[in-house]
């Protein structure tokens, strides 16, 4: 646990002291703040026009402003996720420094874990600016604080598994563009690999769907907190990081 | 302290260790001498458990490196042959992180960084990012990074590699140092380095084992015979080699005469002679009294490069019959 701790920091110093980790926050904190303005924008709009029309129902701000926020927090994560991932293994391979890990009295798996919990860390700091923009919704009106734990449960599991994917991809080049363009890749036909259920019926379709992340998203963003769903994405979680551990020592019988 | 036996490594397209055996004792300095692409960095990767081997088997300090990496690992330090150093860290913080790696923390952990930072001479680049330090610097902080845990067994994979001539005397200044309390195996390519730094050699070539022998033993060990460099210059400017090798050969006690080097009014002879055959005085004799001038005359000191060199060469000729050293 110890040595999980001691990776884990140092790959969250050595994020934070580059500049990827400003330049991604920079980015999506610009967005979001950008989506939230024009979700905002299309609320009170659609506000005034049922006051005109005399019409009474009243209009919901987790339905018009954050369910939507989370879906789009959800779909920013493909991008965000090959970018944050791509140089956990890559960059120690080709620096070297890989061999410094590999030959100190640490396992496999506590190098393994404290990466992909710095990972998870950097991706959690980035859904900080969607919470800083529903906390002005707390200010100004009163929504409904549950769905919204729900769905960054949510978002933080799925971004896990993907994280957990990029990871593992990470370890099989020494090339940080190409370990981010394969995860880009990877994640986004996980992504959409709900489609054919669209227009086929057959059974392949239907495994097909309930494979993709997209899918089983869906239930948190609604504020529902399915077993189904998060047993899920922690099996993807777990898949990705031992495949991340089955390439590392890989490595070592192959370099 | 280290035991290797019938250790070999293949790769998918080539052997790159092949049945090596040697020991290494407590508190010795080994030179792992080859040419590149000998098989030294795989050797020492598989003793610091970053690599298995294919067969055979590698144990330090009682420790297998299949069976028990993480009691390996504690052991050992290791200096890659470029250093794996983060170029983004400060020097204390990169040192602060490995020697929590290898299982320190707390004070103990702020007065080995300390230690290491005096005794590698990297005091004053404390805070510096490794990423903005020369060469020497960087390697030395490879070094600081090996011996952080102060491990009873160090394994440096040419450490002097791209220093310059300065820091390549401090380097083995330091490691001569550490010589007394660890075990030390360094790789090099470079044969003055073991007669420097080293008391043992294990000398591999193209994955073989060469020879393990002391420097001392292997510096004597000649061809059975002594050798004199004779410089020879014709009076009117010009030498007829032949002739001249011709009129050494002669002398009693001489058995091959070779033209080392020719030049117009001078030429270098090696004349080898039978053990205990003490010819100088003949040989000066006989250039003087034919009448040419005797420019130089000198032992030729076989220096453990032309032990190697001959050890490599006869190697690649026998087809790979490993000569050990411990026969002599």
């Amino acid at each position: 646990m110890r040595n999980v701790w001691i990776i884990l920091r140092n790959e969250l110093r050595r994020y934070f002291v580059s500049p990827v980790a400003y330049v991604l926050l920079t980015g999506f904190g610009a967005f979001f703040a950008l989506v939230f303005w024009n979700a905002l924008g299309f609320f009170v709009n659609r506000g005034m026009e049922m006051q005109l029309s005399g019409q009474s129902f009243p209009i919901s701000v987790n339905e018009e402003i954050i369910r939507p926020m989370l879906s789009t927090a959800g779909f920013v994560g493909l991008f965000a996720i090959p970018l944050i991932t791509m140089r956990l293994f890559a960059e120690e391979k080709r620096s070297g420094t890989i061999e410094l890990l590999a030959t100190s009295p640490v396992r496999d798996a506590e190098i393994i874990i404290g990466k992909w919990l710095a990972a998870m860390t950097v991706y959690g700091s980035i859904l900080l600016f969607p919470a800083l923009d529903f906390a002005f919704l707390f200010r100004y009106g009163s929504p409904d604080w549950k769905p919204i734990v729900i769905g960054y449960i949510g978002l933080m599991l799925q971004a896990g598994a993907l994280l957990a994917i990029g990871t593992f991809i990470s370890t099989l080049s020494r090339n940080q563009i190409i370990a981010a363009f394969v995860t880009f890749v990877a994640c986004l036909s996980l992504w959409i690999l709900d489609w054919p259920a669209g227009y086929e019926t057959a059974t392949w379709a239907r495994v097909l769907s309930y494979m993709s992340v997209r899918v089983h998203f869906e239930s948190f963003t609604k504020g529902v907190l399915d077993s189904k769903d998060a047993i899920y994405y922690v099996t993807l979680i777990f898949l990705g990081l031992f495949f991340t551990s089955r390439s590392m020592e890989s490595l070592r019988w192959r370099s | 302290m280290i035991t290797v036996k019938e250790l070999t490594k293949k790769y998918a397209r080539n052997t790159a260790v092949d049945n090596i055996s040697f020991e290494v004792r407590k508190g010795q300095i080994v030179g792992f001498l080859g040419p590149n692409g000998a098989g030294k960095t795989t050797t020492m990767r598989v003793l610091t458990c970053f690599l298995p081997p294919t067969s055979g088997s590698a144990a330090v300090a009682g420790f297998d490196v299949l069976e028990q990496p993480l009691e390996v690992k504690r052991r050992i330090g290791y200096l890659p042959e470029s250093p794996p150093l983060y170029p983004e860290m400060a020097t204390t913080e990169y040192l602060t992180f490995v020697g929590q790696l290898k299982g320190l923390s707390g004070a103990d952990l702020r007065k080995r960084v300390d230690a290491v930072c005096d005794r590698c001479a990297i005091a004053d680049v404390k805070t510096k990012l490794l990423g903005r330090l020369s060469k020497g610097y960087r390697q030395r902080v490879g070094l600081a990074q090996a011996i952080i845990h102060n491990p009873a067994v160090l394994i440096l994979d040419e450490p002097t590699a791209g220093l310059d001539p300065k820091q390549i005397n401090e380097t083995r200044e330091l490691i001569r140092k550490l010589g007394g309390d660890h075990t030390i195996i360094l790789s090099t390519h470079i044969l003055s380095e073991v007669e420097q730094t080293c008391e043992q050699a294990i000398i591999i070539n193209k994955g073989k084992l060469v020879a393990t022998d002391s420097v001392h033993n292997l510096q004597n060990r000649a061809r059975g015979a002594e050798s004199v460099l004779v410089e020879v210059a014709g009076r009117n400017g010009a030498v007829d080699s032949a002739t001249v090798q011709q009129r050494l050969a002669q002398i009693s006690g001489v058995t091959v005469v070779h033209i080392k080097e020719k030049r117009d009014s001078r030429a270098i002879f090696e004349v080898e002679t039978r053990k205990g055959g003490l010819v100088r005085g003949d040989l000066a004799r006989a250039v003087v009294e034919s009448g040419w001038d005797l420019n130089e005359l000198r032992p030729a000191a076989r220096s453990l490069e032309e032990v190697f060199l001959q050890l490599v060469g006869d190697e690649s000729q026998a087809g790979g019959a490993a000569a050990s050293g411990q026969k002599q």
